[in-house]
């Protein structure tokens, strides 16, 4: 667990005592290194020590390189070589309205300043075109806040000649060129400037004594967002919304007073907020997060709050509901399991403290927003958090909800089995594995490089280099996509080879926790065996890289048949290595129906 | 509230400046300056100031800040804003 609230601190906590705080967070174990470069228009020391706090306290071990201020263009156009040689997983422009020269002047036309935006566009495409070519990693570029002076008035905002026009012009063209580039993420300043206030994000006098452009205020909210981007980008974002209910979802306690009598719907300000609220929650749902509830209740009495006529939350968008006078971390837990998720991922919302407090400290990993009693503001610190950042809005993300709540279906379903078989039988999986293709090139990526638990190497890829792989014929790369009858579990699973000459090694073996315990993974092998066997292939070797989180997987290569090797000094100290003599002709997979696949003969 | 006088704006300085130069053992005097104090570059100087004025709830001019060679300044300008309040 972090030693520090990184949502709820203030600047103030984290400037007096940054570096103690820095060496307390950097003695955390099992942290993710990450190498970031930083191109500013201004200063950007201070947000890079803040960033650095802000991701040591998510888990990351960032190591930064920033180059003198306004010289993006100059190291990302011209001389790449010192970007180069730094390596960056993540490079960060940092840029302001401030920093663009190329402004319309007042009295300018429609074309004036339709090619001043497009000026200034062409010069972001050649940064993200040279960056893309030559260093191939994710770059993340914010837009522009509005500028600090209204030359015009409230004219500013409609003449050809007004900078707040002109700066709302360039944000939209920044978003349709970035919306076409994987590489890119933008990083949404404009809204971020707006939610801090604009008196608060400029620092005049900071800027002309050291170029230093922004308050501490305005770099904590950026290096706030930005990790946020970071743990997306990771696949660490929160997943799960584990509400309370009796004065969190509705107004008042339902075992006392009874559904009737509930505040929730039009009518009182009280009900009216409960149902914004509400409908808070389900947009989320609608985007991906899980919602699940933990209440102290009896169960049949908590459901018919749903039955409310004014109720815009149903039972059915809650995949998992625990209502019942456990405690609420033993349900969180209970919840996790359900679901197949990790605890990490769960962000916990009880308007009671002191049930918030004794989650806080018996699941610490559990995100616990300090949401206070007061509903109208509920909404708006569970924003604050930027617990679910998305990374991108796949589709998997849009229909992920769905999937869990099948997953729930399934555990109802599994405990009337006595026999594991018979249950795996009875839901008549159907599997398509397959060579990478690219429809899928971004779900693969996705899902390299964010799954944890069942990942022998927890190697990440960037969709580049998986392009690149897909189309290297040394490489055996397979893809394996699971249904059954409760629903389509889409594409889980991925294995990488590499081949040097008759031996292939494995870099990345690969699944999602959704489809645990279900033999997609013998599934996956056999596909494998046959695939290496077909081209020549006498031994495989596996990997297995120990974290934190892929504990599960330890014991994976031994149990498929594969031998111990001797370790390997060029790895971690701690990670084994495991050989397999081919041919093998036992299948290991009975439970699941493969579709014929042509993986072999490519 | 923190002691205004010269001797304790000096006193007040003493764990904010150590945390900034990350220097446990740092005993820095009205004569202390960039030029004999380990660490106190540039951007040390940025946040020495920042955690200054937020600690003391001040906030230095421009050309205060310009005109900044050493602790002893820092010390005065902390007791004129005080006693300009």
């Amino acid at each position: 667990m972090s030693l520090l609230n990184f949502v709820s601190c203030s600047v103030d906590e984290i400037l007096m005592r940054r570096q103690s705080l820095r060496k307390d967070l950097l003695a955390a174990e099992g942290l993710q290194d990450i190498r970031i470069a930083v191109l500013g228009g201004s200063t950007t020391n201070e947000l890079v020590n803040l960033w650095e706090i802000s991701l040591l306290s998510s888990g990351f071990r960032p190591v930064f390189y920033q180059p003198g201020y306004d010289r993006i263009y100059e190291y990302a156009v011209h001389n790449s070589k010192a970007l180069l040689d730094f390596r960056p997983d993540l490079i960060y422009l940092h840029t302001s309205c401030w920093d663009v020269r190329n402004k319309p002047s007042l009295n300018c036309t429609a074309d004036d300043f339709n090619s001043c935006v497009e000026v200034e566009l062409a010069r972001f495409r050649e940064i993200w075109d040279s960056l893309e070519i030559n260093l191939g990693c994710q770059v993340i570029q914010n837009n522009f806040e509005t500028p600090p002076y209204a030359i015009l008035g409230n004219l500013d905002a409609l003449a050809y000649g007004g900078l707040s026009r002109f700066f709302m012009q360039l944000n939209v063209a920044l978003a349709q060129e970035v919306a076409q580039r994987p590489a890119v993420s933008l990083q949404d300043v404009h809204g971020i400037s707006a939610t801090l206030g604009m008196r608060n994000w400029f620092d005049w006098k900071r800027y002309f004594s050291y170029k230093l452009l922004l308050t501490a205020e305005a770099n904590l909210e950026l290096a706030r967002s930005l990790t946020s981007i970071v743990r997306a980008m990771f696949g660490r974002s929160c997943k799960v919304l584990v509400l309370d209910l009796d004065n969190t979802l509705w107004g008042g306690i339902i075992g006392d007073q009874g559904v009737d009598k509930l505040q929730i719907g039009q009518g009182t300000p009280v009900g009216e907020a409960y149902t914004a609220f509400q409908e808070y929650c389900l947009s989320l749902r609608n985007r991906g997060v899980v919602l699940a509830i933990c209440s102290k209740n009896a169960e049949e009495i908590a459901k018919m709050g749903f039955e409310h006529p004014s109720s815009r939350l149903k039972l059915e968008h809650f995949s998992s509901f625990k209502a019942n006078w456990e405690p609420k971390h033993d349900n969180i837990r209970a919840i996790a399991e359900e679901l197949n998720l990790n605890t990490d991922s769960f962000v916990f919302v009880d308007d009671n403290p002191a049930e918030r407090a004794i989650v806080k400290a018996m699941a610490p990993e559990v995100a616990v927003p300090n949401i206070g009693s007061d509903v109208t503001r509920f909404a708006e610190i569970i924003e604050h958090g930027r617990y679910f950042e998305p990374f991108t809005l796949s589709k998997e993300d849009l229909r992920r909800t769905l999937s869990y709540t099948d997953n729930s279906k399934r555990a109802r379903f599994e405990s009337k089995f006595a026999d594991y078989g018979a249950y795996l039988d009875s839901l008549e999986m159907k599997a398509e594995i397959n060579c990478f293709k690219p429809i899928y090139l971004e779900r693969i990526a996705q899902l390299i490089n964010k799954t944890n638990q069942f990942n022998l190497t927890t190697r990440r890829y960037t969709q580049r280099e998986i392009e690149s792989i897909s189309r290297n014929p040394r490489f055996i790369s397979l893809y394996g996509k699971l249904s059954d009858r409760f629903g389509d579990n889409g594409l889980i699973s991925v294995v990488l080879g590499r081949r040097d000459t008759d031996t292939l090694h494995i870099e990345a073996w690969l699944m999602s926790c959704r489809v645990l315990k279900r033999d997609m993974e013998l599934a996956m092998f056999d596909a494998l065996v046959e695939c290496a066997q077909a081209k020549g292939i006498t031994t495989i070797k596996g990997y297995y890289l120990p974290t934190k989180k892929n504990q599960i997987v330890a014991d994976f290569f031994p149990k498929l048949g594969f031998q111990a090797c001797s370790r390997l000094p060029e790895l971690p100290a701690d990670a084994t290595v495991w050989a397999l003599a081919l041919p093998v002709q036992i299948k290991q997979n009975h439970h699941i129906k493969v579709l014929e696949c042509n993986a072999c003969q490519i | 509230m923190p002691n205004l006088t010269p001797q304790g704006v000096l006193a007040d300085l003493q764990p904010i400046f150590r945390e900034a130069l990350n220097e446990d053992n740092l005993i820095i005097t009205r004569r202390s300056s960039a030029i004999n104090t380990p660490n106190w570059d540039s951007l040390a100087h940025i946040e020495l100031i920042e955690m200054v004025e937020r600690h003391f709830k001040v906030h230095f001019g421009l050309s205060e800040l310009q005109n900044f060679r050493e602790v002893g300044d820092l010390v005065d300008l902390v007791v004129a804003q005080e006693n300009k309040r």
